[in-house]
């Protein structure tokens, strides 16, 4: 039953997605293990680094198309739940420093020792353990959306209203984060990881099995969307999305299917944070900068809202461009995302996705 | 706090009075409605034929007076949703279909059936619920365009879709508000012969202002004049009632 449901969004255009991000997360790896430095097809770590982010940039994606584009629901908050993700994920490697940090105390990170903690904060009990963490990655975001959403849609706040607060609530963290007493490390974060499952995070192979697991985490996230966009609770969704009264007047119970995706969403994009956390080497209060969610929602709107393949394009397009142009004209790249998010909203409704269509549509009506 | 009121009408309004700043949209409106039977509504603009759909599927609360269906349940304490689901299905003045959604998916989702997120997430469409709905798409003539976007239908089209979603919900009393504004003369003429088909089975009060499409269907007329009732009968009977046609019929 759940394997006929997940096979249920397998069509065409997603097979060959999946495909793709299989393929660069397992030859990729491959590439830069087995093959000799001095090989033409030597994958040089740092591009691995790089493809790993956006791999984890493109599960938030797919995150924010699913209750934007399928339920409507236009999130600009989605930084946090990625954020919470990835200190989760932090907290772990913090702890799996040990007595190797620069103040040598066993039990307490760096920053606590500095900071004239006596004791481990209560909250950071049970992150030594990688499972735990791994829970709370998914745990926390999903209980924030929880509590959110619950509020938010059964007092029927939507539109425009419900994006703000969810803004709010990515800049409330933010500076909630930035605060020393938080006990999580304040402006600086967390950083310097040593070992991650025991064995070092600045290791080539660590970096090959976090990319192939960034790619393997955006495949399960895709077909776990899809299945959904295509069972009869997609059909429902994306016609709470289209007229949400109408819907009330047919005896559906709006908030349930409107909290249930804004949840799993939430749950999606705290797994890429936590994914991003150990490739990048650092998490700090700047992840919860209301700019990181919008611009998820422009790598969305790029590659075309309500698609689910879109959005991996989208993603891995603005950031391909993001990382060229900070690094050749860093002036200039604010300037080029406002113009692109113009751009994209007046000549290209459906994204670059929705420009294919448009092309073949045109091909067949001609012939 | 009397107890729990019951009737042996489908639908029971008494005394109902909502007000909008001051307007008094219902007026200590009340009207029964039998099981079974199908009911016309008349009245000019702003009669407040509109505002009494709204009470009764609870998008508007009333200020004061009872609402009672099938007996026992007061809607004045319901949500649109809980309304919907003790069958009182409701079709909209301007067809309200699914655009981007097939004729075939908005009969689905129209279907009487499970409507929690947890019940659709893996149910699978039965055997006995396409035949269902196929039924309905040659009841209401769209079974050549079960696979178009509703989005892409006409104006008659999309009413008929309508339709056939409320036959699809199965609701014991169906709403229907102006089903045949902007139709052609034998779109109408479809539509009442569609409606007092529906009506064997479901119990139907419609809103509408073609005086020969309430004609054509031969039921019982309230006239609705400042949100309260004005005259019930035949439309015979209410079209020779002097204060219809002083402030209706006459103009």
């Amino acid at each position: 039953m759940i394997a006929s449901f997940l096979a249920g969004g397998l069509d065409r255009r997603l097979r060959i997605c999946l495909a793709v991000v299989l393929a660069i997360g397992i030859l990729l790896p491959l590439s830069n293990q087995l093959l000799p430095p001095s090989s033409a097809f030597h994958v040089p770590t740092w591009v691995l680094q790089l493809i790993g982010k956006y791999l984890c940039y493109a599960l938030l994606a797919v995150a924010v198309d699913l209750v934007w584009g399928y339920c409507g629901i236009l999130s600009l908050g989605h930084g946090a739940f990625f954020a919470l993700g990835g200190y989760a994920m932090g907290m772990y490697l913090m702890r799996q420093i040990g007595n190797r940090g620069s103040y040598g105390n066993p039990l307490l990170p760096d920053f606590m020792v500095f900071l004239n903690y006596k004791q481990l904060p209560w909250f950071w009990h049970g992150f030594d353990q990688f499972w735990f963490a791994a829970v709370m990655v998914v745990l926390v975001p999903g209980l924030l959306a929880l509590a959110l959403g619950w509020f938010a849609f059964r007092s029927r706040v939507t539109g425009v209203y419900l994006s703000i607060i969810t803004q709010a609530m990515t800049f409330a963290l933010m500076l909630a984060f930035f605060r020393n007493d938080m006990g999580l490390g304040g402006n600086n974060g967390l950083t310097d990881f040593k070992d991650i499952l025991g064995v070092s995070v600045q290791a080539d192979g660590t970096r090959a099995a976090l990319c192939f697991a960034s790619a393997l985490a955006l495949a399960i996230g895709l077909v776990i969307a899809a299945a959904i966009a295509a069972s009869r609770f997609g059909k429902a969704l994306t016609a709470v999305r289209d007229a949400e009264s109408r819907m009330r007047f047919l005896g559906y119970r709006v908030e349930g299917y409107k909290l249930f995706v804004f949840v799993l969403s939430a749950a999606m994009a705290g797994i890429a944070g936590a994914l991003y956390v150990p490739q990048v080497g650092i998490i700090n209060p700047s992840e919860f900068s209301p700019a990181n969610s919008i611009e998820a929602v422009i790598w969305v709107a790029v590659g075309g809202r309500g698609t689910l393949v879109g959005p991996v394009i989208g993603a891995f397009a603005v950031n391909f461009a993001k990382t060229w142009l900070t690094g050749a004209l860093p002036e200039i790249w604010l300037f080029a995302l406002g113009a692109l998010f113009v751009a994209v909203t007046l000549f290209l409704p459906r994204g670059i996705v929705g420009l294919w269509r448009q092309i073949v549509d045109r091909r067949g009506g001609s012939t | 706090m009397n107890g729990a009121r019951t009737t042996s009408a489908l639908l029971y309004l008494d005394g109902v009075s909502v007000s909008f700043d001051g307007f008094k949209a219902l007026n200590n409106l009340s009207l029964l409605v039998a099981p079974g039977e199908m009911r016309a509504i008349i009245g000019p603009n702003g009669a407040g034929k509109t505002t009494m759909m709204d009470v009764i599927t609870g998008k508007t609360r009333p200020d004061s007076g009872e609402v009672i269906f099938d007996g026992s349940a007061d809607l004045t304490k319901l949500d649109e949703a809980s309304i919907a689901t003790l069958g009182i299905g409701r079709k909209f003045q301007k067809p309200t279909v699914f655009e981007n959604h097939t004729v075939l998916d908005n009969l689905l989702l129209a279907l009487a059936g499970p409507r929690r997120w947890y019940e659709l997430l893996l149910r699978r469409t039965s055997a006995a619920e396409s035949a269902r709905l196929q039924e309905i798409m040659v009841t209401v003539r769209l079974d050549a365009l079960r696979d178009q976007p509703a989005g892409r239908l006409s104006h008659g089209q999309k009413q008929w879709l309508e339709i056939g979603m409320l036959l699809a919900q199965d609701p014991k009393l169906l709403l229907v508000d102006e089903p045949v504004a902007g139709m052609t003369d034998a779109e109408t003429e479809t539509t009442a012969e569609l409606l007092r088909d529906i009506n064997r089975t479901h119990s139907v009060v419609v809103v509408e202002h073609d005086m020969s499409f309430v004609r054509a269907l031969g039921v019982r007329v309230t006239v609705l004049h400042e949100g309260s009732v004005l005259s019930e009968g035949t439309l015979d009977q209410v079209s020779a009632d002097p204060r219809v046609v002083e402030v209706y019929l006459g103009r």
